[in-house]
């Protein structure tokens, strides 16, 4: 080196000084071009943020309303000649009698001014319907109560709550409006006597669908979901962990595991509808497994799951070190023994983060679920995968479709438990992930 | 892989001993050799990687496999407990016998050539299981002990016969892979012998170490050639001058010459291994 600094050049014959030059320049343009980098990666960034912001907001924003109920407390006499004349408690006779005359005459008991048959019909529909079975409940919980004059909160109609929350403006004019003048004058009066209270929405996460949005809840849809993924996780994981096995450690590789290899790819590329078409024809229409059931919905969604599972298998059962397969094989362990003590361990946590990445997929999945049926108005909750049931995303589609305004937050809030699902799932792939991570 | 033994058995109309009295390199104890190589020829796929190799390692020897790189060791090593097996497009030819049995033979299972042939390889390779685990997975597959105290003996006599049972004894049940790199190779060396194997096959086992810790493993390596037979490759022609009894050198897939350590690097009869010896090429 010292001589060519004597002599001012290198051995390719330039320049010494020259080479600096380009070097310098180069040096520029390689800065600025990872500032303009950087730049881009920073707007991309805050543009995901702010989209993502947004449709939080926005969600949470129409959502979070639906978490509350508005409520009136009323004082009903539990007569025992209406609910059990005959005195001897009899549960059948209990839940039978006729509460919503209990319910009806409360209420005229608070406005005895109204007379009129219509305007009882109104002031009937101040409440849902539900408070019928709110009472029923409360009696048959505790059969003691009757003959007491209670007080019980039952649920107001879907109008009034919407009112309560500001969603139905007083402003509007009178004919545009879900709630009359004489409906608000009503409720004022209830207000003054301090008979209106806001609790938590619990029938919103206890019950299932209703038409009545006042007691619509998101557990049927829940547990649809829950018996679904089950379902599909039974499936979907055994299968795609044997598979990606079989091919990564055992499968000869020549065309045919090529071939098999691009399919797996392709499937997972595959638009999710045409899973649920492949599930009406083959699930319902040839081996007749019965309509709308978790147990098919599952099973379309392992089909769409699979290949998801299987690549990510595949990838983390190639990134186990070949020298750990080398050392248990050269201490004389058999090839199942290398993959079941050696290389699955140590691929469980990508397995896993992949598995679970599949089962957020598919619980967020809608239209394989439509085709076979999952879309119905289901008020039960599914008690096993071959009852009727729908799913969360489903029932977020339902509800989207209603009429009715309160179904608008209730749509949003179901959204909002959809996402909660779906982020503690990522964020429990994340840990997995942290917590498992190893470097060779 | 295919195995072509038989045929080339009955071509040569010649059987195994005999042609054992062709080579230079017979015993001279009169020792029966722990494992025969005759004519094996190795390919990955259409290349050939080893030519006719015939050689008889001793028992309770140190044989040092040196050459330059690429000339066949590993291959040759990696043959003698069948771990070419598992590499694509990998054919072997010829007979090996270890302890007068056909490795190739249908009869013999795999797994009990490599608790037979146990192997230790260039990179320390460690499972990321605990020391003990480490040293216990061997004895466990094989089921080599009856109960849980039977199988601490073993790997506690392992572990002091690789001479490391000072350094670990606190740290048992601590990741194996936590252990420095010497240690950490010392480790798989316990590994290999808690299976009692009768050949011990090292693969350039100093080659990511300090000389402290090659020297450690020189050490061990002297006190295993006691109970065992061992097969080092090696890159350091001091090292296998200081373990090693018996000296092949290999060149571009041929074994050149086969015999005494001390005889090839104070006399080699070929000219080739002198120029490699002296480090002129290679
Ligand atoms: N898996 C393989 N596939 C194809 N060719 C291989 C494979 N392993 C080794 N070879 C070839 O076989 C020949 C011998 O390789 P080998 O690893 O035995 O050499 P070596 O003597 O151990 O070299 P080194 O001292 O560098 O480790 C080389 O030409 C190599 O390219
Ligand atoms: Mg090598």
């Amino acid at each position: 080196m010292s001589d060519t600094a004597g002599t001012g050049t290198v051995k390719t014959g330039l320049p010494r000084k020259n080479i600096n030059e380009v070097v310098s320049a180069g040096i520029r343009r390689r800065y600025a071009a990872e500032r303009r980098f950087r730049a881009y990666g920073l707007a991309a960034i805050g543009f995901a943020i702010f989209a993502l912001t947004t449709l939080l907001v926005t969600i949470v924003g129409t959502g979070y309303s639906a978490f509350t109920q508005t409520m009136l407390e009323l004082e009903i006499t539990l007569y025992p000649q209406d609910i059990d004349p005959e005195g001897n408690r009899d549960p059948k006779v209990l839940s039978t009698a006729n509460y919503q005359a209990l319910v009806r005459q409360s209420l005229r008991d608070l406005f005895p001014e109204v007379t009129t048959r219509q305007e009882r019909r109104r002031l009937n529909g101040l409440v849902s319907d539900g408070a019928t079975f709110q009472v029923r409940r409360a009696v048959l919980d505790d059969p003691s109560i009757i003959g007491q004059r209670i007080s019980i909160l039952v649920p107001m109609s879907d109008d009034i709550d919407q009112f309560m929350k500001g969603h139905i403006s007083a402003e509007v004019p009178e004919s545009d409006r879900r709630v009359s003048d004489q409906e608000i004058a009503w409720l004022e009066r209830l207000q003054d006597r301090n008979l209106v209270h806001r609790t938590f929405n619990w029938t919103f996460f206890t019950s299932g669908d209703s038409r009545e949005p006042e007691l619509a809840g998101i557990w049927g849809a829940l547990v649809g979901s829950l018996l679904t993924m089950s379902v599909t996780l039974a499936l979907a994981f055994p299968l795609a962990v044997a598979t990606a096995i079989y091919l990564e450690e055992f499968a000869p590789k020549n065309r045919w595991t090529d071939l098999i290899e691009v399919n797996i790819n392709n499937l997972a590329a595959v638009p999710s509808i045409v899973f649920g078409l492949l599930g009406l024809a083959v699930f319902l229409n040839f081996f007749g497994l019965p309509r709308s059931a978790p147990l098919v919905g599952g099973m379309v969604l392992a089909l769409m799951t699979l290949p998801t599972i299987i690549i990510a298998a595949r990838a983390s059962i190639k990134a186990v070190p070949p020298w750990i397969r080398e050392a248990a094989l050269g201490l004389g362990a058999s090839r199942m023994q290398v993959v079941f003590q050696h290389t699955l361990p140590l691929a469980m946590p990508g397995i896993l983060t992949g598995t679970i990445i599949g089962m957020a997929q598919a619980l967020g999945e809608t239209a394989p679920l439509l085709m076979i049926g999952m879309i119905a108005f289901i008020v039960d909750i599914p008690q096993g995968v071959t009852d009727p049931a729908t799913v969360l995303p489903v029932q977020v589609f339902l509800w989207s479709d209603a009429p009715e305004r309160a179904f608008v937050e209730r749509t949003s809030a179901a959204i909002m438990v959809l996402l909660s699902f779906l982020i503690v799932m990522n964020a429990f792939a994340i840990y997995l992930r942290k917590r498992f991570e190893r470097r060779w | 892989m295919q195995l072509a033994n038989s045929e080339n058995a009955a071509k040569d109309g010649v059987g195994m001993p005999e042609k054992t009295g062709n080579l230079t390199t017979e015993s001279k104890a009169g020792r029966t050799p722990m494992v025969v190589a005759r004519d094996v020829d190795v390919f990955y796929g259409d290349k050939q990687a080893l030519f006719g190799i015939d050689m008889d390692i001793l028992p309770n020897e140190v044989t040092a496999l040196i050459g330059p790189s690429g000339c066949g060791k590993s291959t040759f090593l990696r043959c003698l407990n069948r771990m070419n097996d598992v590499i694509e497009g990998c054919r072997v030819e010829g007979r090996i016998s270890v302890d007068g049995q056909d490795i190739f033979d249908r009869a013999l299972d795999v797994v009990h050539l490599r608790a037979r042939v146990g192997m230790v390889f260039q990179k320390p390779n460690p499972f990321p299981k605990s020391v003990f685990d480490n040293v216990a997975y061997g004895p466990k597959i094989h089921g080599l002990s009856s109960s849980k105290d039977e199988l601490e003996e073993i790997v506690m006599t392992s572990l002091e016969k690789a001479g490391l049972i000072e350094e670990v004894k606190d740290r048992l049940h601590q990741p194996g892979t936590g252990l420095s790199g010497g240690q950490q190779q010392r480790l798989c060396i316990a590994r290999a012998i808690a299976i009692q194997p009768e050949v011990i096959l090292m693969d350039e086992p100093c080659s990511a170490l300090d000389p402290i810790a090659t020297a450690k493993i020189e050490e061990l390596i002297d006190e295993l050639r006691e109970n065992y037979t061992i097969v080092i490759v090696t890159h350091n022609m001091q090292q296998a001058a200081r373990v090693s009894q018996r000296t092949a050198f290999f060149h571009l897939g041929k074994l050149l010459e086969f015999g005494d350590t001390d005889q090839i690097f104070t006399n080699p009869s070929v000219e080739r291994t002198r120029d490699y010896i002296t480090g002129r090429f290679g």
